[in-house]
C-alpha cells in the first residue's frame, strides 16, 4: 500500500478534481426516479484511486464532490461527499494489486477482484456510510435514505464496473511491453 | 573563465529502455553564452536539458556516467530543488506551466515555495513583470491569455528567482510566426540585460536566427554531431544530414549550386553578403520551371458572408466568404485567436453561424445535424490523444461506421482499406498505445477516411513536430489528396507548411478575410503578413536583395522545385 | 457552463474580508445549520443569512438558475420523504394530528407539515451563505486560506490546481465531445443504458488519458520551481486578517456556540411545539 503524498499525487488530485467537477453534470439519467443516474464522473474517481492509491482517490471523492456541488448545486450536501470519498479510499487501498500503470490489469483474476472491490466500496459508501449520515446529520427518515441510497449503489456499481473496468485495462495496456507484437502482411 | 555547464565522456540510459539516450556527450558552455541546441525528436536533446536542470535522474530514473557540472554544482546530487536556484525552465506547454490561478501568482509561485513575504514578492513579481511587459495583466487567469502572453508569464516564472541560467524547451513550438520573433527578441533582451546564459532547444532554426547565437550544437543519435558557429554550421551539410530544415533562403541558395562560405555570414538573410552569389540565383530563377497552371474544378465547399458571435456585439468572423474546390489542398491562416477554430467549428456544425450559409456541393448545409455533417467533412484534431478512444487500432477506426450501423462485414473490409492506404495494415491488431505520435495521427486520420468524407479538415496536422515527422505527415496528406483525390483544408499557423504543401491561402485577421490567395504571394506581401501574424518569408528578402524583382514568383518557383525533388524520393 | 458559479469582484465589506473568515463562517454556518433542527435557531439564522446575502450585493442573475435549480431539487427532496415515510414528522415529535386523509395510507399530518418546514428551513440557512461564500471569495485566496485554518499546503494546493485546471478540462471535454459527434456519436439518443454508457466512455477515455499526461507535465513543471521544498509556503494572494476579521469570526463563534446551547437545552435537536 502506497500512502506518499508528494508532488505527483498533488497534482493527481488537483486534476482528478478537475475531471471530476467538469463532468459532474453529465450523466445519463435511469428510469424515473428523481436524484439518481449513472453519473460519469464515477468513473474518474474509479480510475485515479485505483491509479493513484488511497490518498488521492479519497481526496478527489471529497473535493470533487464538495466543489462540484458547490459551483453547480449552490450548496454542499456533505453526507454524500464523505461517502465518495470513502469508495475513493476503498479502492485506492488496492492500488497495488491492480497494478494498473504497471500493466498487471488485465488478467481475469484482477479484474474480478478490482470489482469485488469496488462493489464493496459502493456498498460501504452508498448502503452503509450515506444513509447513516443522512440521518444522524439531518435526521432525514431511514426509508427514505437507505431507498436513495440504494439507488446510488446500484448507479455506482454499474459505473465503476464498465466504465471503471474498461478504462483501467486500457490505460495498463499503455503501460504494457509491446516486444510481443510483430507487423502483419 | 570557468564553465558554467560541462559534459565530460557523459552517457545516459533512462531506466526503461535498453540503449543509451546519451552516448560520450563532451561539452562546455560558458557564462553569457547563448547557445542554440538542435536537433530531430529522440535525438536527446530534451535529455540534455533534463540534465541539466535535476529532472534526469529524479523525475525521470536512468543510469549516468562520465560527469556533469552545472554553474558549480552536480545535478544529480542537488536534486531539482537544488538546481531550481541556478537553471530556470521554460517548458514547451505553457498550458503546464502556468500553475496559479492569475498572472501574479504565477510569477510569484517559486517564490512562495521559498517562503518569501508577501510584500517582498508583490515587489519582486512586478519588477520581473515589467521585464516582460505583462505588468497590464498580472491579475488575469490564463484563459485570458493568448500563447505568447503565457509564454512570457512563463519566462518571468522563472526569471523572478534570479537565475544564472535559463533554459528554453521548444520556445516556438506553439506560437504564430509574428509571436516567436517576439520571443526570439524577448529571449536576445533578456540577455543582453541580465548577461544571463541562455540556451534554447528547438528544431525551427530559422526562426531562432532571427537574432544572434553565439554557438548551435546539433545533436544526432544521442552524439554531438556539431558543435559550432551558426555561419559554419550553415555552409556544412551536417543539419541535412540530421534531418534538420535549414533557413529557406539557405537552401534556395544551395539549390542555384552556390557554394556558401562563412565569411559571408549567411545567419541572416537581411545581411548576410550575396554579391558573390547574386548572379547565380539570377540564373537559376530565370532557368527553373514554372509551376503548372492549376485546373479549376468545380466547388466543393463555399463559405458564404459568413458572420458570427459567441456574444452578441462582439463578432468573431464577419463577411467570411471563400470557396474551396474539388481536391484542392488549402490553408486557412492567421494569428492564434483569429477565428480560424471557429470557422472549422462553424463548417462543422458546432456552432450556427449568425448571418451567411455554407455550401456543400452546391447544398446549403444548414439543417444538418453535427452527425450528418460529419459524414461528408472530416474533422481531424490537432491533438491525436483528444481523439482516440479505443485501445485498439482497428476498433477506433471502426467507431464512426458502428456508430452508424454499419454491418460488421462491410466495416471490416472498409477498415483494411483504409488501413492500406494510411500505411498502417501491418499494425492493423495492435494496441494504439505501442505507437508514436505520427502514428497516432495517422490513426485519426484513418478513422476519418473511415466514413468517406467529401472533405478533410485538419486542424494544425503538423504542431510540435520535427521536420522528419513533419515531412511524413505532410507527404502522406499530398498522397491522399494527389492519389485518393481528397479535398483537404488545414488550419494552420506553419508557414512552411502552407508555402509548401497548399495551393491557395485564406487568411484570416481580426475576424475578417483579408486574403485569399496562393501562399507564395501572401507570404511576400509585407502588410498582409504584419496584419496576420504571418512573417514573410525569407525568399522575399533573398529575391529582392539579388535583384530579382518578382518576389512571389520567385519563391513559387523555388517551391515547385522543392516539391518536384520530394515527388522523386516519395515515387522513388 | 452558464450555470457554474463564479467569483465577482464587488466593493462591500464582505469582499473585503480575508478567505480565511469566510471560510471558517460558512464552515460553522454550515455545520450548525447541519445540526439543529430547532425552528427558532433556524429562523434566526434565515434572517441573518439573508441580511448577509442582502448586504453582498449579489445580484439574482448572478445565481437566479442555481437558486432555481435549488427549488426545485428541495421540492422534489420533500415530496420523496413524503412519499416514503408520511409519519416521520409523527415520530419525531411524538404526537400524531391529522389534517386530511390523501388516500390509501397517506394522511397529512400538522406533524409532518412542521418537521418538512423545518428541512426546507434548514436548507434555506445554509443556501445563501453558500452562495455569498462563492461570489465573494476570490478563488486565488481559497488554497491560503486552508492552509491557515491548518489543513497542509499541499492539500490546499491541489484545490487551486482543481481550480486552475477546470476551465481547461471544461474546453478539452467540449472539444472532444464536438468531435465524437461529428464521427457519429450521439450523447442525447435514447438509446439503451449500456450503449450511452459505451458513448460516454469515448469522451472520458481521450480526456483521462490527455489528462494523464498534462499531471507529468504539471508536476515536472512544479518541481522545477521548488514546490514541496519546504515545510511551509508564502501565499502571493493571502489576504491579512483585520478588524473586521477578527469581529465576524468572533461573532460566528459566539453565534454558534449559543445556537447550540439552545438547541440541545432540552436535550434533543428538535423544537417541539405540540
Amino acid at each position: 500500500m502506497k500512502t506518499k503524498f508528494g508532488i505527483k499525487e498533488v497534482v493527481a488530485i488537483g486534476i482528478g478534481t478537475a475531471l471530476f467537477v467538469v463532468l459532474t453534470n453529465v450523466q445519463v439519467p435511469f428510469g424515473i426516479i428523481p436524484n439518481t443516474a449513472l453519473q460519469s464522473r464515477v468513473a474518474i474517481l474509479t480510475f485515479f484511486a485505483a491509479v493513484f492509491g488511497p490518498v488521492v482517490g479519497g481526496a478527489i471523492g471529497l473535493i470533487g464532490h464538495a466543489l462540484g456541488d458547490a459551483l453547480f448545486y449552490g450548496g454542499v450536501w456533505w453526507s454524500w461527499v464523505f461517502p465518495d470519498a470513502l469508495f475513493g479510499i476503498v479502492v485506492g487501498l488496492f492500488a497495488s494489486k491492480y497494478a494498473i500503470r504497471e500493466g498487471g490489469f488485465s488478467n481475469g483474476k484482477t479484474i474480478v477482484f478490482f470489482n469485488v472491490v469496488q462493489v464493496i466500496g459502493n456498498a460501504l459508501a452508498w448502503i452503509g456510510l450515506a444513509p447513516l449520515l443522512d440521518i444522524l446529520i439531518y435526521a432525514e427518515p431511514a426509508a427514505k435514505v437507505f431507498t436513495q441510497g440504494v439507488l446510488a449503489f446500484i448507479g455506482n456499481i454499474i459505473v465503476a464496473g464498465v466504465l471503471g473496468t474498461l478504462l483501467a485495462a486500457a490505460y495498463s495496456k499503455v503501460g504494457a511491453k509491446s516486444s510481443s507484437l510483430t507487423k502483419e502482411d | 573563465m570557468e564553465p558554467i555547464i560541462e559534459f565530460r565522456n557523459y552517457t545516459f540510459k533512462y531506466r526503461s529502455q535498453v540503449e543509451p539516450t546519451l552516448r560520450d556527450i563532451n561539452l562546455t558552455i560558458y557564462p553569457g553564452e547563448k547557445v542554440l541546441i538542435v536537433g530531430p525528436s529522440g535525438s536527446g536533446k530534451s535529455t540534455i536539458a533534463h540534465c541539466i536542470n535535476g529532472l534526469v535522474p529524479f523525475s525521470f530514473p536512468g543510469e549516468a556516467q562520465g560527469s556533469l557540472t552545472v554553474g558549480g554544482k552536480e545535478p544529480a546530487k542537488e536534486g531539482v530543488f537544488g538546481m531550481s536556484k541556478t537553471v530556470g525552465t521554460v517548458l514547451q506547454d505553457t498550458d503546464g506551466q502556468f500553475i496559479g490561478l492569475t498572472v501574479a501568482e504565477d510569477i510569484a509561485f517559486a517564490l512562495e515555495n521559498d517562503c518569501v513575504e508577501q510584500e517582498e514578492m508583490f515587489a519582486r513579481v512586478d519588477a520581473v513583470a515589467e521585464i516582460v511587459d505583462v505588468k497590464k495583466l498580472l491579475g488575469n487567469a490564463p484563459t485570458e491569455l493568448s500563447g505568447g502572453q503565457k509564454q512570457r508569464v512563463s519566462m518571468a516564472g522563472v526569471m523572478v528567482d534570479d537565475v544564472d541560467i535559463l533554459l528554453f524547451d521548444e520556445p516556438l513550438a506553439n506560437l504564430d510566426p509574428a509571436t516567436g520573433k517576439r520571443a526570439i527578441s524577448l529571449i536576445d533582451e533578456i540577455q543582453k540585460k541580465k548577461n544571463t546564459t541562455i540556451l534554447i532547444i528547438e528544431h525551427r532554426l530559422e526562426d531562432v536566427l532571427y537574432k544572434d547565437v553565439d554557438r548551435i550544437i546539433v545533436i544526432g543519435e544521442g552524439r554531438v554531431a556539431a558543435d559550432c558557429r551558426p555561419e559554419e554550421l550553415l555552409c556544412g551539410d551536417v543539419l541535412e544530414k540530421q534531418g534538420i530544415r535549414e533557413p529557406l533562403y539557405v537552401t534556395a541558395l544551395k539549390h542555384a549550386g552556390c557554394a556558401l562560405a562563412p565569411e559571408t555570414h549567411p545567419e541572416h538573410v537581411e545581411t548576410m553578403e550575396l554579391a558573390p552569389y547574386a548572379q547565380q540565383v539570377r540564373n537559376w530563377f530565370e532557368k527553373a520551371p514554372l509551376p503548372p497552371k492549376e485546373k479549376k474544378t468545380e466547388p466543393m465547399l463555399e463559405v458564404l458572408d459568413l458572420d458570427f458571435a459567441y456574444i452578441t456585439g462582439r463578432p468573431v468572423l464577419r463577411d467570411i466568404r471563400f470557396k474551396i474546390h474539388k481536391g484542392e489542398m488549402i490553408s486557412v491562416v492567421g494569428k492564434n485567436g483569429a477565428g480560424k477554430s471557429t470557422l472549422s467549428n462553424l463548417i462543422c456544425g458546432f456552432v450556427n453561424p449568425d448571418n451567411g450559409a455554407i455550401l456543400l456541393g452546391g447544398k446549403d448545409i444548414a439543417g444538418l445535424s453535427i452527425k450528418e455533417r460529419g459524414e461528408k467533412i472530416g474533422l481531424v484534431m490537432q491533438n491525436p490523444n483528444q481523439m482516440i478512444s479505443k485501445p485498439m487500432i482497428y476498433d477506433e477506426v471502426a467507431l464512426g461506421l458502428r456508430a452508424r450501423g454499419v454491418l460488421e462485414e462491410q466495416i471490416k473490409e472498409k477498415v483494411y482499406d483504409t488501413l492500406k492506404i494510411c500505411g498502417l495494415y501491418p499494425f492493423r491488431n495492435w494496441p494504439v498505445s505501442a505507437l508514436s505520435f505520427g502514428q497516432k495521427k495517422r490513426v485519426t486520420i484513418a478513422s476519418i477516411l473511415a466514413l468517406d468524407p467529401d472533405i478533410l479538415i485538419l486542424d494544425e496536422p503538423t504542431a510540435g513536430q520535427d521536420y522528419r515527422h513533419y515531412t511524413e505527415i505532410m507527404e502522406f496528406l499530398k498522397e491522399l489528396n494527389e492519389k485518393h483525390h481528397i479535398t483537404i483544408l488545414m488550419i494552420t499557423h506553419d508557414m512552411h507548411l502552407m508555402l509548401e504543401y497548399t495551393d491557395r491561402a485564406v487568411v484570416i485577421a481580426d475576424g475578417r478575410l483579408l486574403a485569399d490567395d496562393t501562399p507564395a504571394k501572401v507570404l511576400t506581401n509585407e502588410e498582409i503578413a504584419r496584419q496576420a501574424y504571418l512573417k514573410k518569408t525569407s525568399l522575399y528578402d533573398l529575391a529582392l536583395r539579388c535583384g530579382i524583382s518578382d518576389a512571389s514568383a520567385f519563391a513559387e518557383r523555388f517551391i515547385h522545385y522543392e516539391r518536384e525533388v520530394r515527388r522523386k524520393c516519395r515515387d522513388y | 457552463m452558464s450555470r457554474l458559479l463564479t467569483y465577482a469582484p464587488k466593493d462591500t465589506w464582505i469582499h473585503r474580508l480575508s478567505g480565511v473568515t469566510k471560510l471558517l463562517f460558512f464552515l460553522l454556518w454550515s455545520v450548525v445549520g447541519m445540526l439543529t433542527y430547532d425552528t427558532r435557531v433556524l429562523l434566526v439564522m434565515l434572517l441573518c443569512s439573508l441580511v448577509l446575502y442582502k448586504t453582498s450585493k449579489t445580484e439574482w442573475k448572478q445565481v437566479g438558475t442555481i437558486f432555481k435549480f435549488i427549488l426545485l431539487f428541495l421540492a422534489l427532496n420533500l415530496f420523496t420523504i413524503f412519499a416514503i415515510s408520511p409519519y416521520q414528522g409523527t415520530e419525531v415529535y411524538g404526537t400524531r394530528t391529522d389534517l386530511l386523509h390523501l388516500f390509501w395510507h397517506y394522511t397529512l399530518t400538522k406533524e409532518q407539515l412542521f418537521y418538512e418546514f423545518n428541512i426546507m428551513l434548514k436548507y434555506f440557512t445554509v443556501i445563501p451563505v453558500v452562495l455569498i461564500f462563492i461570489v465573494t471569495t476570490n478563488p486565488s485566496e481559497f488554497a491560503a486560506s486552508l492552509n491557515r485554518i491548518g489543513i497542509s499546503y499541499r492539500a490546499g494546493y491541489a484545490v487551486a490546481i482543481a481550480l486552475r485546471y477546470v476551465p481547461d478540462v471544461q474546453h478539452d471535454f467540449t472539444k472532444i465531445k464536438h468531435a465524437q459527434e461529428a464521427r457519429g456519436i450521439e450523447m442525447s439518443s435514447k438509446a439503451n443504458l449500456l450503449t450511452r454508457l459505451k458513448n460516454m466512455s469515448t469522451i472520458i477515455f481521450p480526456l483521462i488519458f490527455s489528462s494523464m499526461d498534462r499531471i507529468d507535465v504539471v508536476s515536472n513543471a512544479m518541481e522545477l520551481r521548488g514546490f514541496g521544498k519546504n515545510k511551509k509556503r508564502t501565499w502571493y494572494s493571502g489576504k491579512p486578517l483585520q478588524r473586521n476579521d477578527y469581529l465576524s469570526i468572533v461573532f460566528v463563534i459566539v453565534f454558534c456556540v449559543s445556537a447550540l446551547v439552545v438547541t440541545f437545552y432540552d436535550g434533543s435537536r428538535f423544537y417541539n411545539p405540540f
